[in-house]
C-alpha cells in the first residue's frame, strides 16, 4: 500500500485541466491532479486507502474526445489530455447522481463533505416522486450485537465496506455484494447474522462508510437518543496500547466518555485500519 | 491474511457427489496449503475459482436450490470465502436460494413478443393447473411465442414454444414434461434455398454428426488456415472488413491483429454466445442447425491469434444448444480437430463450455469474463480493453457467435470476394430476427443493403396486411422505428445515418392494435431487471426510468416526467460504466419522440 514503487523513474506528462497546463506523474489518476490543483471532486466509493471500484460516479470529469464522461478516481491521466472538471455536462452528471441516490437512500447521516457536495450541487430528488410512492432501500437496521449496526437504508452500495473488509485490509472476506440491480445489497452468506459470519469485529468497514451505514452501536444509540452531538466532540490521538505493533488511534469523546474510535486512513501502520481490540477495546476499559 | 472461515451446514450426499465430480477435472478434492487464500481482484486462484459457476450449475440442478450446505462444501473445497460466493449466486436468475415447492420450475417469458402472443394468460394458465412459474425476460424463442424454459430438478432442462404464434397451453406444456423430448426449435423459412453462407447447412445436416458436417465442407476452412498460417488468416479478415455481429460492429481483423501483436501469454479466444437481447434468435439457430461450424471457426480464430484456450459462454437457458455444441465438441476432439496437434499439426487447442445462469450483462464482454472466472457478472471500466486485459486479466479476443462463423466462408471463398457481398464497409450477410406481426417470423439471412421493407416482405409481410405501427429494431438497446424507415438501407453507415442501429438483428414488428405504451414499459422492466447494480447511474436511472413508463401506462405522469427522461438518458449515457446503461433508454426516448407513448384506445 505504501511501497515505494522500484524500476524505472516514472516520466512526467502534461495535460490541460480547467484551462490550466499542469505536469504529472506517469500513473497519477486524473482525480490525484485535481487534488493537486485543489479542484474539489466529490467522491463517493474512492478512498486513498483502497482500491478504486469507480462505481459510485460522482467523480465523473469530461475528457476532450472521449464519447462518455470518465471517471477521474481510477482513469490515469494521459500526456495531452484536455480534461474539464466544472462544465455543464459534468455539473449536470454529478447533481443527477447525487439525486439518484438520495431518492432511494437515506443520506441524512452522511459525513460532512457529502452533505456539502450535495448542497453544492443543489441537489432535489423530489420530482422523481415521494419516497412513499418509489422504489428505495428502506428496512430495519441490522442490530445484532452490542458492538454496531448495519442500517441499510442509509447504503448507497459504494463497496468500501467490503474492500475494507477483503483484499484491501482484512482479508476476512465477511461481507459481499449480494443481489442484481437495484436489489444489490451488502450482505454475509445466506444474510446470517455478524456473529455467525467470519466477521472478526476489526471495525474497518464502519472506518470506510460514507453515509453512516455503518456506525458503533454507541452512536447509533445516542442519535436514536437525540444526545449525538459531534460538535461538542474532542478527538484524541493515541497509540493503541494493547500490543506493540503501534496502530494510532483518535479517541473521539463526548460528555468525557469515548463515543467511537478511528484511525487516520494516511498513517503508515494502520492505512486507516485497526483490529477488534484498538476498535472496540475501549468498552471494555469505561464499563 | 487469515484463514477464511466456513459455515457449519453440511452438504447432502449427492451435492458432495456432484461437486467432487466437478472438481475431477482439475485433480482431488483438497486445498493445497499455498492455495489456501483466494484473493480476487489481481490476483486470482484461476483454476479453483473459475470452477464456481459450474458448481453453482451442479448444486442448483442436484437440489433444486443452492442450499447452504451445498454452497459451504463448494466452498471449502474451491477455497471461497461463502459471502462471495453467495454474492456470485444471487447475481444470477437461474440459481434459487430457497428450498424449492417443487421439482420444476417453469419460466414464462412475459417479454416484448411474448406478451403480444397470450404470455400472461398462459402465467395464469399455468399457475391454475399448480405448477410453479416465474415470468422470464425474452428467452431467445421470439419466432414462435409465447416461449418457456422448464427448469427441472436432477434431470435435464426443457424448452416448449408454440406451434404457431399464440397457442402455447399448460397442457402443451404438461406434454412436453411428460414425453422429456428436448424438440428444436429453430425455425429457418429460407432453409435450403441457394445463396446461402451462415445458414447453408442450417436445416439440412444432421447437427449431431461430424461425418455429415464434413460432407458439406465442414473443416476445410480450418485446413486451408492451417497450412496459410495465422498471419495470413487475420490478413484473410481484415480484407474481409468483416465487422462484430455483437452490437458494436468492431473490425474483427483489427481485434484479432491486436491480440496476436501482444507479448502477454497465454491468450484467449472467447465466443460470446450469451445472446440475451429481446427479440434475439440467430446465435441459437446457428448452435443448434449446425454447431460443428461454431467449433471450427473458434478453433481457426484461437489458430490466428495464438491462443491455446477456447472458452464457449452460452446463455444458460439454452438447453438445446448446450447438448449440440457439447457433442460437437466430444466429436472433433476423437476426430484430431481439437486437442493436441490438430489434425496432425503443432497446433493445439481445446474449448471449454460455459452455461450463463440467467443474467444479460453477461453479454457484456468484460462481465462475461467474470462470470468465467468465478465472479459477479460486473463489467469492469475499460480501459483497460480485453486485447490486452481479457479473462484472467490476459489478452483475449472476444467475438460474437455469428461473427465468427464469418470467418468460415471468408476463409473458403477469400477475403476480397467475400468483401464483394453487400456494400461499402458492410461487408457479407447479416442474420435477421423478424419476430412480431410478421407471417413467418424466423431466421433470415441478407446480404447487407437489402432495406426494412424487403426484409419484412421476405417474412411475408404483415399478419393480416395490417398497418404497421412501429418496429423495434436491433433490439431493446436499439430503437423503435415507423414505417417511414421501411426504405431504410440495412448497412451500418445508413443506420447510423438515421440515428438507428442494427443491434443483434432484430426486427420485430407490431400493428396499429398493439399496446406500445406497454410494450415501452416492458422494454424499461428489462433494463431495470437486468442491469447489473454496480454504478448508480444505471443501478437507479433504469429504476426511475421503467417508474415514469409505469405512470404513463396509468395515464398519470407528472408534468416534468419527459423531462426526467430525457435527463436520465443523458446522464445514463455519460456516466454509466457500460453498455447496458448507455443503451437503457435508447428504445424509450425513440418510442416518445415518435408519439408512441400516446394512447390511441
Ligand atoms: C449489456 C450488453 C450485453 C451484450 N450482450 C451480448 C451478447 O449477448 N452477445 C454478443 O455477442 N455480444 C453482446 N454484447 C457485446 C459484447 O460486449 C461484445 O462487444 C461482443 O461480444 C464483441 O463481439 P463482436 O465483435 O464479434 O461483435 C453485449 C454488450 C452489452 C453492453
Ligand atoms: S468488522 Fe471487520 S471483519 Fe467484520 S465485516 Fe467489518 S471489516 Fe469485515
Ligand atoms: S455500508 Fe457503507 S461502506 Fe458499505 S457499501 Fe454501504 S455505504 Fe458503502
Ligand atoms: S451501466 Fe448498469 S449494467 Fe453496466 S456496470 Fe453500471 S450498473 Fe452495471
Ligand atoms: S469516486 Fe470515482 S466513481 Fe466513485
Ligand atoms: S422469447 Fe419471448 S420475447 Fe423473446
Amino acid at each position: 500500500m505504501n511501497e515505494i514503487p522500484v524500476g524505472a523513474p516514472r516520466s512526467q506528462i502534461e495535460v490541460q485541466i480547467d484551462g490550466k497546463q499542469v505536469k504529472a506523474v506517469e500513473g497519477a489518476t486524473i482525480l490525484n491532479i485535481c487534488q493537486k490543483e485543489g479542484i474539489d471532486t466529490p467522491t463517493l466509493c474512492w478512498a486513498e486507502n483502497l482500491t478504486p471500484v469507480n462505481v459510485c460516479r460522482v467523480c465523473v470529469v469530461e475528457v476532450e474526445g472521449s464519447r462518455t464522461l470518465v471517471p477521474s478516481c481510477s482513469r490515469p491521466a494521459e500526456d495531452g489530455m484536455v480534461i474539464s472538471t466544472d462544465s455543464d455536462r459534468v455539473r449536470k452528471s454529478r447533481k443527477l447522481v447525487f439525486e439518484l441516490l438520495d431518492s432511494s437512500v437515506d443520506m441524512d447521516r452522511s459525513t460532512t463533505e457529502v452533505k456539502e457536495w450535495m448542497e453544492h450541487y443543489e441537489v432535489d430528488s423530489s420530482r422523481m416522486g415521494s419516497k412513499n410512492e418509489i422504489a428505495t432501500v428502506a428496512q430495519p437496521p441490522k442490530i445484532q450485537d452490542s458492538l454496531y449496526v448495519r442500517d441499510y437504508e442509509r447504503c448507497i452500495l459504494c463497496y468500501k465496506c467490503v474492500e475494507a473488509c477483503g483484499e484491501d485490509a482484512q482479508y476476512t472476506f465477511a461481507i459481499a455484494t449480494a443481489g442484481r440491480g437495484f436489489d444489490a445489497h451488502i450482505s454475509t452468506e445466506f444474510d446470517v447474522s455478524l456473529p455467525d459470519s467470519a466477521c472478526v469485529y476489526c471495525g474497518n468497514c464502519i472506518g470506510v462508510c460514507p453515509t453512516g451505514a455503518l456506525v458503533f452501536k454507541t452512536e447509533h444509540d445516542m442519535r436514536e437518543e437525540g444526545t449525538w452531538d459531534e460538535e461538542t466532540q474532542e478527538v484524541t490521538t493515541t497509540v493503541c496500547s494493547f500490543c506493540g505493533v503501534g496502530c494510532n488511534l483518535e479517541l473521539h469523546v463526548q460528555d468525557e466518555k469515548i463515543v467511537k474510535v478511528t484511525s487516520p486512513a494516511d498513517h503508515s501502520v494502520t492505512s486507516g485500519h485497526l483490529c477488534i481490540k484498538g476498535r472496540f477495546g475501549w468498552q471494555h476499559v469505561q464499563s | 491474511m487469515s484463514d477464511l472461515k466456513f459455515g457449519t451446514e453440511e452438504p447432502t450426499a449427492e451435492e458432495k457427489t456432484a461437486i467432487d465430480e466437478l472438481l475431477s477435472e482439475i485433480g482431488p478434492a483438497e486445498i493445497k496449503l499455498d492455495e489456501r487464500f483466494v484473493v480476487s481482484g489481481r490476483t486470482r486462484v484461476k483454476d479453483r475459482r473459475r470452477l464456481l459457476l459450474p458448481a453453482l450449475h451442479e448444486l442448483q440442478n442436484t437440489s433444486g436450490w443452492i442450499s447452504p450446505g451445498g454452497l459451504n462444501y463448494a466452498c471449502k473445497v474451491l477455497g471461497i470465502p461463502p459471502a462471495e460466493a453467495y454474492g456470485v449466486a444471487t447475481f444470477y436468475h437461474l440459481f434459487s436460494h430457497e428450498s424449492p415447492e417443487a421439482k420444476d420450475l417453469i419460466h414464462v417469458c412475459d417479454d416484448v413478443a411474448c406478451r403480444l402472443f397470450g404470455a400472461e394468460t398462459l402465467i395464469e394458465d399455468l399457475k391454475d393447473s399448480g405448477h410453479k412459474v416465474k415470468p422470464s425476460p425474452c428467452l431467445g424463442q421470439c419466432e414462435r411465442a409465447p416461449s418457456v424454459l422448464i427448469q427441472r430438478t436432477n434431470k435435464k432442462d426443457l424448452t416448449a414454444v408454440a406451434e404457431s404464434n399464440n397457442s402455447l397451453t399448460a397442457v402443451n406444456i404438461e406434454q412436453v414434461l411428460t414425453s422429456e423430448t428436448l424438440t428444436p426449435q429453430m425455425t429457418v423459412p429460407q432453409k435450403g434455398s441457394e445463396g446461402l453462407s451462415l445458414l447453408s447447412r442450417v436445416g439440412v445436416v444432421d447437427p449431431e454428426s461430424i461425418e455429415g458436417y464434413m460432407k458439406f465442407n465442414g473443416y476445410d476452412a480450418l485446413k486451408k488456415a492451417l497450412t496459410i498460417g495465422p498471419d495470413k488468416v487475420i490478413e484473410e479478415v481484415t480484407t474481409s472488413k468483416l465487422s462484430g455481429r455483437g452490437g458494436a460492429a468492431f473490425p474483427t481483423g483489427v481485434k484479432w491483429r491486436a491480440v496476436a501483436d501482444q507479448v502477454g501469454r497465454p491468450r484467449h479466444l472467447v465466443c460470446n454466445a450469451d445472446e440475451s437481447e429481446p427479440g434475439t434468435f440467430k446465435d441459437r439457430t446457428i448452435m443448434e442447425g449446425d454447431p460443428f461450424a461454431l467449433i471450427e471457426a473458434m478453433t481457426i480464430a484461437g489458430f490466428s491469434i495464438g491462443a491455446e484456450q477456447g472458452w464457449l459462454y452460452l446463455r444458460g437457458e439454452y438447453p438445446v444448444a448446450a447438448e449440440r455444441l457439447e457433442n460437437a465438441i466430444t466429436e472433433s476432439r476423437k476426430n484430431g480437430f481439437l486437442g493436441e496437434n490438430i489434425a496432425g499439426t503443432e497446433f493445439n487447442f481445446d474449448i471449454h463450455l460455459y452455461k450463463g445462469a440467467g443474467a444479460y450483462i453477461c453479454g457484456e464482454e468484460t462481465a462475461l469474463f467474470n462470470s468465467i472466472e468465478g465472479f459477479r457478472g460486473e463489467p469492469r471500466n475499460k480501459p483497460p480493453f480485453p486485447t490486452t486485459h481479457g479473462l484472467f486479466g490476459e489478452p483475449t479476443a472476444i467475438n460474437n457467435v455469428e461473427t465468427l462463423v464469418n470467418v468460415l466462408s471468408i476463409l473458403t471463398l477469400g477475403g476480397d470476394k467475400y468483401a464483394m457481398q453487400g456494400t461499402g464497409n458492410s461487408t457479407g450477410t447479416r442474420l435477421f430476427c423478424l419476430s412480431g406481426r410478421v407471417v413467418n417470423p424466423g431466421v433470415y439471412e441478407h446480404p447487407f443493403g437489402i432495406t426494412l421493407r424487403e426484409v419484412i416482405e421476405t417474412a411475408g409481410g404483415v399478419v393480416n396486411s395490417k398497418k404497421i405501427k412501429a418496429i423495434l429494431l436491433g433490439g431493446a438497446a436499439g430503437s423503435f422505428v415507423t414505417s417511414n424507415y421501411l426504405d431504410l438501407p440495412m448497412t451500418l453507415e445508413d443506420t447510423r445515418e438515421a440515428g438507428v442501429s442494427l443491434g443483434s438483428g432484430v426486427v420485430m414488428v407490431f400493428d396499429e392494435s398493439d399496446d406500445l405504451p406497454d410494450t415501452v414499459r416492458r422494454i424499461a422492466q428489462f433494463f431495470r431487471d437486468e442491469s447489473c447494480g454496480q454504478c448508480v447511474p444505471c443501478r437507479v436511472g433504469t429504476v426511475r426510468q421503467e417508474e415514469v413508463l409505469a405512470r404513463f401506462t396509468r395515464n398519470a405522469p407528472f408534468d416534468t416526467d419527459e423531462e426526467l427522461l430525457e435527463d436520465l438518458s443523458v446522464v445514463m449515457k455519460d456516466a454509466s460504466i457500460c453498455g447496458l446503461g448507455h443503451t437503457a433508454s435508447g428504445a424509450v426516448l425513440s418510442a416518445i419522440n415518435l408519439g408512441l407513448l400516446e394512447r390511441t384506445r
